[in-house]
Formats: C-alpha cells, structure tokens, sequence
C-alpha cells in the first residue's frame, strides 16, 4: 500500500474530500425537493442524514485497525472523517427540528428530555461536539497529553449513537442490526487491543 | 355488483396516491422494509380463500370468500389510517362492517372478545421463512365484542374500487380506523370468539410499547416516541410539501367510539 502515501495531503485533496463528502447529503436534499424520496420523504431524509453520519463514524473508527492490523496508513484522513460524520450528525439534527418538528419548541423540549433515544442521541451529539471543536491543530497544541484522553470519548459516544439507531426503530430491522454489530466489532477490538497491550510482552525466541 | 359509495362514515379528506398506499406497507409477512411488501408479495395467492369462524359460537363455520362477497352489499369508507410510527395516510376501502358476518353466527353469551389470525404460508411469504423472524407466526390480534360490533369497524376486500392488492392484505382484511394500523390484521383466515382477552402479535413482542386497545391518542406517548403529531405521507412535490398535523383522539373517531371507553382509564389501558 505504499502508493497510499504518495497521495500528498494538501488542501486541495482536503476540499475534494468535503466535496466529495458532502454529496450524499446535497443527493438526497435534491431528491427530497423534487419529490424523490418516497412517500414518507422527510422520514427517508431524516434516515439517510444519520446513516451517512453513522458510516463516517464507522470509517474514522476503521483508521486504526487498518494501520496496525493491515499496515494502511490513512490517519492524515481521520480528522476530516470525523468532521463528516458530525456534520451529518448536525443535518441530521436540524432535519429532525425543522422539516419532522417544524420547530415546536414545546413538542420538542418534552421528546428531548422524555424519550430514551433522543435523551441518548443528543448526549452522543454533544460529546461528538466537543470532539470536532478540539479537532484543529491548535487546540491538539493546547491539549498536549489531555487531547488523546479527550479524543477517547469517541468511544461512548459510538455506543450511544449504536443504541439511539435501536431505539428509534420499530422492531428489529436488518441494516440496524448489522451496523450495531459493526460497531461492536470496532468497539471489541478497542478493548482487546489496550487489554493485549496492558500485558507485559513475554521474551520468547530471543 | 353495485358498489355504495356514499357511506357517512367517509371522511372528505383527499385519498393519499394510489401508488404510494400500495408502495409503503408495515406487512412483516413479507418484509421488515416499507418497500418489501409491494416487491415481494407477488407470489401470494389469495384466491381461493377460505375463513374460519369458531371459537364460543353454537356452530363454527368456514366460508368461502366468494361466498362472503356475493352475501354482503359492499361498500367504500373513506377512512384516515394512523400508524403508530406517527404517520398518517386516507384510503379509500371496499368492504362491510364486520359484524355482519359476527351476525351470521350464533354467538355464545360468554364470548368478549374476538381474536384474528393472518394465514401463514412461508413458500408464498418470504417474511415468514426469514431466518430471524421479528414474529412469531401466526400474525395475531384482537378486539372486545362490542369493538368487532361497530359499525366503523370493516372486513376490507378492495381499496380504490379495486380489489386489494397483496401487499395491502388480500384477500381480505380488518380495518379499525380509530385504532394505530397494526390493529388492521391482514389475509385474515380465522376469527375466534373468546372469553379471554387474546393475545396480539406487538403486544407480545414489547408489551409496554403495544398494548391491547392501541386506539389513537395523542396524550399517550409512544415510550419511545410522541404521538402527538403525524406526518400526513404521499404528498407529492417532495418534503416541503408533506403536511405535519395534531393527531386526533380516536384519530378523528371519537364522536362514534368515545362512548366505548367511557370508564377506562385510557393511560392505562392503552
């Protein structure tokens, strides 16, 4: 994968990324406009918005397994991931207090602080918050050694995200199930790569 | 045969699409996906049809859905359908009230309640032979005696002034129109007079989300979600044009079945 690392990472291929990033999102605002979607459009749009959030949680969530299990090195490329994945968290946000809620505060205050999947999805929203304003180089500076240890919150917040998708749908469906499993796994290999880690290394074959 | 299409029941609200009431269906029998219905259901034969009465009744009895058809006069009832998934749809059904086919069997003083079944026929239905099935088969639901007796309630055969696709639950199918739309048990082929309160398919499954009645209330929420709201679907011209709306107690029935619940606790008996 050496070819990998001659892809130089300059600001135009960060824009290409947004670009490109951003077009799930201007698709299905289009389809949405023009009558695309389907019967229940905002619900569909609602839907997507979260599904692509939770995809480029899920890609940033990839970055270190790939470097050390298959030696592809794309951690230059994890910040913007991440950012998408709290931009789609946002779009997804503000469909749900605009196009599903048409802004009724009252309806909104009592569901947010009432219903068990959003109570969890807007705590999973504000730790992913945190995360994207501490993205930038400066505040890594600022951060020194705290910033790892803040970035770890990731994690919770994938486990929140994973439980507010179960929350929100009616049964058991299949794309619910197998994107829960996939965080499971990246969740898993996290806590058997610190508790393989945390062993003294045994000298063997020396 | 003729068909009365100008029953008082109806509401003059504008029918949603053809297509999209065909398009966008809860029928797990087939699918967990609101599209799978309509893609999947082609293999489903409705006809011929047979549906069995029995339970507390002197003589049980199977009828033959020809037979049903050519003994009641049918008729449309434009009725508004409220998913419990807080979105709404008006389709326009083509059938007879219930029990007028309760009234062809002599009931016995002891029956309450009566139970539904949906057929299950896993070759005809792929949700049905899904290797993690969300149900328990056979699809099951229920109504008090004096529910089933209603005149609002109705054994729908068409929609459209068609007759009901499969994916809508041919051959034939109940609807409820003051009662979320899982209530609205599809390809019915067993209807049973009980004492006991039967069980229902979602009530099974999370008895704190669904319970037994399930009629429309906006002030009872969902556990999980407000039913305060609807989203009225099948708008055309894209989200922007999708109505949100209060929903109503007894989704606009109330003046008809209030009475039917006078000294319940409706928070409770949900």
């Amino acid at each position: 994968m050496a070819w990998l690392s001659r892809i130089p990472n300059t600001p135009w291929i960060k824009l290409a990324l947004y670009i490109l990033g951003f077009i799930p999102a201007l698709w299905y605002f289009y389809l949405g406009m023009v009558g695309g979607l389907g019967t229940d459009p905002i619900r569909t749009f609602e839907d997507k918005l979260g599904i692509w959030a939770l995809r480029f949680l899920i890609a940033s969530l990839c970055i270190t397994p790939l470097r050390k299990l298959v030696h592809i090195n794309l951690l230059r490329y994890r910040r913007i991931i991440g950012l998408l994945a709290f931009y789609y968290v946002l779009l997804h946000f503000t469909v749900y207090l605009t196009l599903d809620k048409r802004l009724d505060w009252s309806l909104i205050l009592h569901e947010i602080s009432t219903k068990p999947y959003l109570i969890i999805g807007a705590i999973a929203a504000l730790l992913l918050l945190a995360l994207a304003v501490t993205s930038n180089n400066r505040s890594m500076k600022k951060l020194g050694k705290n910033w790892r240890r803040l970035h770890t919150l990731v994690y919770p917040a994938t486990i929140g995200v994973g439980i507010h998708f179960m929350l929100a749908v009616k049964s058991w469906p299949t794309n619910m199930l197998v994107y829960n499993f996939i965080l499971l796994v990246l969740l898993a290999y996290r806590v058997v790569a610190s508790a393989t880690k945390a062993k003294p290394q045994p000298i063997q074959n020396r | 045969g003729s068909l009365n299409k100008s029953s008082t029941y109806s509401t003059s609200e504008s029918p949603t699409s053809f297509d999209d009431a065909t398009h966008y269906n809860n029928f797990y029998e087939f699918g967990t996906d609101k599209t799978d219905p309509a893609k999947y259901s082609g293999k489903f034969k409705p006809m011929p049809w047979t549906l069995q009465i029995d339970g507390l009744v002197h003589t049980p009895k199977t009828f033959d859905l020809d037979k049903i058809l050519s003994t009641f006069p049918l008729e449309e009832r434009i009725y508004r359908m409220r998913c419990v998934e807080a979105w709404s749809m008006v389709i326009p059904w083509v059938g007879f009230p219930l029990k007028y086919l309760l009234s062809q069997m002599d009931i016995m003083g002891s029956a309450q309640y009566v139970s539904f079944e949906t057929v299950v026929r896993p070759a005809e239905m792929p949700g049905q032979s899904s290797v993690f099935p969300v149900i328990s088969w056979p699809y099951r639901e229920g109504l008090r005696l004096d529910e089933a007796m209603h005149p609002l309630t109705l054994l729908a055969v068409g929609m459209y002034g068609k007759v009901l696709p499969n994916q809508n639950g041919a051959p034939i199918r109940l609807v409820v129109p003051w009662k979320y739309g899982f209530k609205g048990i599809k390809s019915i082929v067993k209807i049973s007079l009980t004492e006991k309160k039967p069980e229902t398919s979602w009530n099974l499954l999370a008895p704190n989300e669904y319970g037994f009645y399930a009629n429309v209330n906006p002030n009872v929420d969902h556990p999980r979600w407000s039913q305060a709201s609807e989203r009225v679907i099948g708008a055309k011209g894209g989200f922007f044009s999708t109505p949100t709306k209060k929903t109503q107690p007894f989704n606009g029935y109330g003046e008809e079945v209030a009475s039917l619940y006078k000294n319940m606790d409706l928070t409770k008996s949900f």
